[in-house]
């Protein structure tokens, strides 16, 4: 008896009005054509071909960072990019504060039902260009499907390892009196740029986020300082002034800053204005803020001046003795003024 | 940027700071009092005080919404609010002032309450009508700048023909506070507070103009100067008063003309006076009740009124006893005399409304200048070293 194999037609995907249902995270067929067809299509590399639970990959000589990030931002979809390019650039930002060469992402979806394919593969497909962009492919991930209401259209998780080179081990206790604040440019960029398209607050602006990979960035300035840079950090929730707090009291030292050294975008201050808010507590996800000792500040300055991340740069303060830890600023006014951390919450869901 | 940083140039406030310093009287003690939040809010931003000379000292007064709101009529809201067929609107400031018993509108959220923040009343309009099944209540709050947007939203309610929404009125009144802080004893007999002047509001002034003013300046021979929010506002109405003083004048001068009129803002006035009346006298909290201190609906709108809606009583709630806010908000006290203050009480755990708004002087103080305390300790450490 001659047995034929029929091989079941398998209906695409619709990515033009689709939608995620409950099936899609059951484990069955559906789930497998929504991983292959969105997930694999957008970051394809071999690790994913491969098909595994896990991924398997040779660890170079030396010391590893490892780190983990969510990714819950609300509007999904805002001027310069969405939570795909975020939950790329902060993971790979995360690894590369610490100095090291961001190797490896993973990358977890919890998706609502009903949520639409296309903007599932918009997303997906934002992450795939970043990644390659930065050179850092996603090489495991996981899909779950949540009832209607039980999520906010999708939430990312994420995982990041990178590799520290020789000698480089920043520490958040590490600042100094006399060590140098450098911050890499222009600061408030996301967070007004997320705001001008919250509901009940929608305004008309040209800014965009400034969501970037800094890991050449951080490669460039590591190459010249060294371990003389202090510590590095991406200022995100709760702006430069979060950062320069926290660092303040991991190093129990204090800050002088100068207003009118920090870059801001007229268009970001005037939304600030309006709004209500200090662009120092506005979050940045392109952006760090850097201790450098003071005798390679001028050369880690000068590379990043002449990386394209790092063109508006600015020198914008000292670390200094202080045993209350404040950190305080020259008003371009004239007077003196403590930049502390926001009490309550600014903005929820900024990333 | 054009007309916000003209009016933050460095620059000319130190021209202006040379001035105030060469004017000033050495032997004269010079007190004034900002009335509004937002006047103390740039002065601590901008850290004004380091500009002006140590014979002129500056104290905040009670010109802060959210901090001037009585635990009662809060305790109400919350209670208001735990009503499973209501919505209540606020604005975000409110959120997480401390109520009674460690509750606040944040954790009554927290709890379930539907309790929504809006940047409007436009907003609660727009819940209103979304959600028809819902009784939405907008908690309105403000000295006479936030009363328009208020009745605005009620003549909007009318056309709209909207019976689900409502406001419940904390509507309060500037001159009728001011009028009260000159009459108290601290100020009018036991001299324990020094006011010499006045900084005057700035955008109630573009409502309700500058003639309101007229009769304390002469009755209590006070000089006051409205002034913008900006610091060079500031600054300069600073250098106006001094000048009062210097030449025994008590007027009321507009240093803010660029956007208030003698006789303020007509059509806002008419459009308040059709939806509200005052009140006989109200609680602010820190002055006690203010006689025609605040406004209520008129009996025509007491549809929209949620206080006669509800049927709402205002409990009578006290302040935490250790917590100095009514006696900072008269200028009786400095934020550092309160034992609470940057210990017990901080923005980040606040006991009392001061710490709360960022226009409250504990909160002003403790986010911007509380470096000062600390270098003045240890100036004197060093004298005495």
């Amino acid at each position: 008896m001659n047995i034929a194999v029929v091989k079941p037609t398998r209906r695409k995907l619709d990515l033009r009005n689709g939608r995620v249902d409950l099936s899609h995270g059951a484990g069955g067929r559906a789930m497998g054509q929504l991983i292959e067809d969105i997930f694999h299509t957008a970051f394809d590399n071999d690790w994913l071909r491969a098909g595994n639970d896990q991924s398997a990959f040779a660890v170079p000589a030396g010391r590893m960072v490892m780190t983990t990030d969510g990714y819950v931002v609300s509007p999904l979809f805002f001027p310069g990019g969405n939570i795909g390019s975020l939950a790329v650039h902060g993971t790979i930002n995360d690894v590369a504060m610490s100095g090291a060469k961001p190797l490896y992402l993973s990358a977890s979806f919890i998706i609502e039902e009903g949520f639409p394919l296309a903007d599932l593969a918009k997303i997906a497909d934002t992450m795939g260009a970043a990644s390659r962009e930065a050179g850092v492919p996603i090489i495991t991930g996981d899909t779950k499907v949540v009832e209607r209401g039980k999520a906010d259209g999708v939430f990312i998780s994420t995982a990041g390892v990178g590799i520290l080179p020789e000698g480089i081990d920043m520490r958040s206790n590490a600042a100094r009196p006399g060590d140098c604040v450098i911050v890499s440019g222009s600061i408030g960029d996301h967070g007004v740029a997320v705001m001008s398209k919250r509901e009940n607050l929608e305004f008309d602006t040209d800014i965009l986020s400034d969501t970037a990979s800094l890991h050449t960035l951080t490669a460039a300035m590591v190459a010249v300082g060294g371990p003389s840079i202090r510590l590095m950090r991406d200022p995100t929730r709760g702006g430069i002034a979060a950062t320069l707090n926290e660092i303040a009291h991991q190093s129990a030292v204090g800050f002088r800053i100068d207003e009118e050294k920090i870059p801001l975008k007229p268009e970001v201050a005037a939304a600030c204005e309006f709004l209500g808010l200090d662009p120092l507590n506005v979050a940045n996800e392109g952006k760090l803020v850097a201790i450098v000792a003071p005798e390679v500040a001028d050369a880690v300055f000068a590379a990043m001046l002449a990386h394209p991340l790092g063109q508006e740069a600015a020198l914008i303060g000292h670390v200094v003795e202080d045993p209350h830890c404040f950190v305080q600023m020259e008003t371009s006014f004239g007077g003196g003024r403590i930049v502390d951390w926001l009490s309550g919450e600014q903005l929820p869901r900024i990333c | 940027m054009k007309y916000i940083d003209e009016y933050r140039d460095g620059r000319l406030a130190k021209d202006i700071a040379r001035q105030i310093s060469e004017e000033v009287r050495p032997d004269v003690n010079y007190h004034f009092m900002e009335f509004c939040g937002g006047h103390t809010h740039a002065i601590s931003r901008y850290g004004l005080e380091d500009l002006l000379p140590d014979n002129v000292r500056m104290i905040h007064g009670p010109g802060c919404p959210v901090c001037v709101l009585p635990i009662g009529r809060l305790d109400a809201a919350i209670a208001l609010a735990q009503r499973p067929e209501v919505t209540l609107c606020t604005y975000g400031d409110l959120m997480r002032v401390p109520g009674s018993n460690g509750s606040s509108l944040l954790k009554a959220k927290a709890a379930g309450a539907d309790i929504r923040m809006v940047y409007s009343t436009l907003d609660a309009l727009r819940i209103a009508e979304a959600e028809p099944h819902r009784e939405v209540v907008f908690f309105a709050i403000g000295f006479e700048t936030t009363t328009p947007p208020t009745a605005l939203a009620l003549r909007a309610a009318i056309d709209k023909g909207l019976e689900n929404f409502s406001i419940y009125c904390n509507h309060v009144l500037t001159p009728a506070a001011i009028q009260t802080i000159l009459a108290s004893p601290e100020v009018a007999k036991l001299g324990t507070v020094k006011v010499d002047g006045f900084i005057g509001p700035a955008h109630v002034s573009t409502v309700i103009g500058t003639e309101p003013y007229d009769a304390f300046a002469e009755n209590f021979r006070k000089p006051v100067v409205v002034a913008g929010f900006e610091p060079l506002d500031v600054i300069q109405a600073i250098l106006m008063l001094v000048r009062q003083i210097n030449e025994g004048r008590y007027v009321v001068e507009n240093q803010y003309i660029r956007a208030v009129k003698p006789g303020g803002n007509r059509k806002a006035q008419a459009e308040v006076a059709e939806f509200f009346e005052q009140r006989e006298s109200f609680e602010w909290r820190g002055l006690g009740d203010v006689p025609q201190g605040a406004l209520r609906l008129r009996e025509a709108y007491s549809h929209y009124d949620a206080e006669k809606r509800f049927g709402l009583v205002t409990p009578a709630s006290k302040d935490n006893p250790a917590c100095d806010c009514g006696a900072i908000l008269r200028g009786v006290k400095r934020p550092t005399d309160c034992k609470l203050f940057g210990t017990a009480c901080t923005p980040d755990t606040p006991m009392g409304s001061c710490m709360v708004s960022s226009e409250g002087a504990c909160a002003a103080h403790w986010t911007y200048g509380r470096f000062r305390e600390h270098a003045k300790t240890k100036e004197i450490e060093r004298s005495v070293a």
